[in-house]
């Protein structure tokens, strides 16, 4: 199987739009997109220090999938839930950085107060519902979000970001199956990187082309290009517009390579050097920030100012916040496993 | 006090809560137009429509984890799964998301549900439809499990579990759901922590949950009756958290203890109740704790193994004879 950038197929792809997002718009996202890539090599980086422990899932190389999807979407209101790989989601959904970062340095100050780490960064206040390990374990879990939703007459929806593999999982299809029959407001957002850890999809997988099993349960889906952040947008307009109109559940299959291993403990061995130089050059940031500049709405003196800041805050502000954080207290070690003081645990008001 | 059936009592735990709460769902396989394997949940579609009573596809992991989903947004989702053998196959749902969700996030996030399931050993259903799973649950830091003996249990601990914010695995039994017993007219919650004594004694204390707690007393009429031994029956409706308190003022009175469980021993209800015994009522005991359990077999058709594979009143006399030499005549 052919599985470089030209495997992207065109035939069934939404169409790319470059008149959708204003030019602020577009350079609001590619801020928020390197953001996210300066972020995560930084995270990369506490890693090695062993500042950071445990697995850590990056998302270098995949920016667009959720920041094109969330662009279209109600960050804050609509409801997102995905698996491990979860930091840029939280974040786009509002999360601070600092706290996810102190999140992963195991801090009181972390988004889930250290006791969730990487793969479950939590950000409730703004709707991010959380990240998951188990390869999978979102599908249901966006959908009863979505259950509930429509029980109390919201106009949110419920999108769950998961990756190619899940795909081969008992929930995937039992999710879809109920969303389907119960109409629920969820968008399944598949980010196809082609790899489940270390196995290439066409060894693990009977239908390559992700959308397509979306039609086993006449659920409509949508297939965009998951380096272009602009396709991801026009997509994903489409899809939030199907799902929040009240016409159920959605499937939008976006490809996409991450350029790290699937853990930190991964050595992509698994995989050509030639491969992954030929998905660099298809790079979700290069490709919005040359299509700016050649639309002479940036300079690359204006994205290397932009970096050096970016670099700066996640250096001076984020990991400083996470270094200086307090560890949570080892007293506190048996708090939130059970609600604390819940009267219905002595049998209620009698 | 009015008498009614055990099914009765989880059908008005069912309708008292829906009522009360117009964001109480129940889901599961034919609860719905069919009326509930069990009846608990009969004529409540008719009544809450199919918006809140909902009959799930066969698909126990996924509805579990849509229950699951929807009690992160403030549903309150009571989920039965038909036969508590089918549980395993939602076990990550329940294990990997509903046990887990409120510490892994910090505290911001809990999954107040329900699941209500018969477990247990009913007549010749075959290895696949009778076995408990009590013990595998009473294991997972962050679940609660709780396990009706009569109708008044039935009901009260089904409406706390409701409305507590924890997950709460309800533990039944196929056998018990036509047994007949008093339920106070009045709403009544039950707490979900803490043991019952069920019958008083100064002998021997027989520690039992759920069916076996019938067993527990009818050994102990028998103990009465034909050997003089006066024996305390300790109902441990709640398996996680354990009442260890209860336990040792129970064993502080009695100084000997055995304890029936209708499930095979490994790592079992009883294993655990032997290691609070072992810990915590050592100086208390006059002779070596016991432990009555289920052969340790997956459960043959067969009528006859299977009565031989399921521990009875006469087992527990048996075993309690073993703890006072010379009375066993």
């Amino acid at each position: 199987m052919n599985v470089m950038p030209g495997y992207v197929r065109e035939e069934g792809m939404s169409e790319q739009s470059t008149s959708l997002l204003s030019v602020t718009d577009k350079k609001r996202l590619l801020r928020e997109m390197l953001y996210a890539r300066r972020f995560e090599e930084r995270c990369y980086e506490a890693y090695v220090e062993r500042k950071i422990g445990g697995f850590l899932h990056l998302y270098s190389g995949q920016e667009a999938c959720a920041h094109g999807v969330l662009e279209a979407a109600r960050p804050g209101f609509d409801y997102v839930i995905t698996g491990y790989r979860d930091h840029i989601h939280a974040i786009k959904c509002g999360a601070d950085p600092r706290e996810v970062m102190a999140e992963l340095y195991g801090k009181e100050t972390g988004s889930s107060r250290g006791r969730g780490g990487s793969m479950h960064i939590f950000d409730v206040k703004h709707r991010f519902m959380g990240g998951y390990a188990l390869v999978g374990g979102p599908f249901p879990l966006a959908a009863g979000i979505a259950k509930g939703i429509k029980m109390k007459g919201g106009e949110e929806i419920s999108i769950c970001f998961l990756g190619d593999a899940a795909n081969n999982q008992g929930t995937f299809h039992e999710s879809l199956n109920m969303a389907k029959i119960w109409n629920l407001p969820v968008l399944y957002v598949c980010e196809n990187n082609l790899y489940g850890i270390g196995t290439r999809i066409d060894r693990s997988t009977a239908v390559l082309e992700q959308y397509k099993r979306a039609a086993a349960y006449d659920i409509p889906a949508g297939q965009a290009d998951g380096q272009d952040v602009e396709a991801v947008y026009a997509a994903a307009v489409q899809a939030v517009e199907h799902v929040r109109s009240g016409n159920g559940p959605y499937f939008l299959e976006l490809k996409t390579y991450r350029y790290r291993g699937h853990s930190m403990s991964d050595s992509n061995a698994y995989r050509s050097k030639d491969e992954e130089r030929e998905w660099l050059k298809r790079d979700p940031i290069q490709i919005l920030r040359n299509r700016l500049i050649d639309a002479n709405a940036l300079t690359l003196d204006e994205f290397k100012a932009m970096d050096r800041e970016i670099l700066d805050q996640i250096e001076n502000d984020v990991v400083k916040f996470a270094e200086e954080s307090p560890e949570p207290a080892v007293e506190d070690l048996e708090k939130y496993v059970l609600a604390e003081n819940d009267p219905y645990v002595h049998g209620g008001r009698q | 006090m009015a008498q009614m059936m055990y099914w009765e009592a989880i059908r008005r735990a069912h309708d008292e809560e829906l009522a009360h709460d117009p964001l109480v769902i129940a889901m599961g396989e034919d609860i719905g137009v069919a009326g509930g394997t069990y009846k608990a949940t009969q004529g409540l579609y008719e009544k809450y429509g199919p918006e809140r009573i909902i009959d799930t596809p066969i698909s126990e992991n996924g509805y579990t984890g849509i229950g699951i989903g929807a009690s992160f947004v403030g549903v309150k989702p009571i989920i039965e799964i038909m036969s508590v053998n089918f549980a395993w196959l939602a076990t990550d749902q329940i294990v990997n998301t509903a046990a887990k969700v409120r510490y892994m996030s910090g505290g911001q996030l809990t999954a107040p549900i329900v699941i209500r399931s018969p477990g247990g050993t009913a007549h010749q259903l075959g290895a696949q439809h009778s076995a408990r799973m009590e013990k595998v649950f009473m294991g997972i830091a962050g679940l609660r499990v709780v396990t009706p003996s009569n109708p008044r249990q039935a009901y009260g601990l089904l409406k706390s579990a409701v409305r507590c914010e924890d997950p709460v695995f309800i533990n039944e039994h196929e056998l018990m759901y036509n047994l007949k017993g008093e339920v106070p007219d009045e709403e009544y919650f039950h707490p979900l922590e803490g043991s019952e004594v069920a019958r008083p004694g100064r002998d021997v204390t027989l520690l039992g949950y759920n069916i076996s707690v019938h067993w527990c007393l009818q050994a102990a009429e028998i103990l009465a009756r034909e050997h003089g031994i006066e024996a305390e029956v300790l109902d441990l409706y709640a398996l996680s958290p354990l009442d260890r308190a209860g336990i040792r003022a129970s064993v502080a009175r009695t100084h000997k203890a055995v304890v029936v469980e209708e499930a095979e021993a490994p790592v079992g209800v009883g294993a655990e109740v032997m290691a609070v015994l072992n810990e915590e009522c050592f100086f208390d005991l006059d002779a070596p704790p016991r432990r009555v359990s289920a052969a340790n077999v997956p459960i043959p058709y067969n009528h006859a193994l299977e009565k031989a594979a399921i521990p009875n009143a006469r087992d527990v006399v048996a075993a309690v004879l073993g703890l006072f030499p010379g009375r066993n005549n």
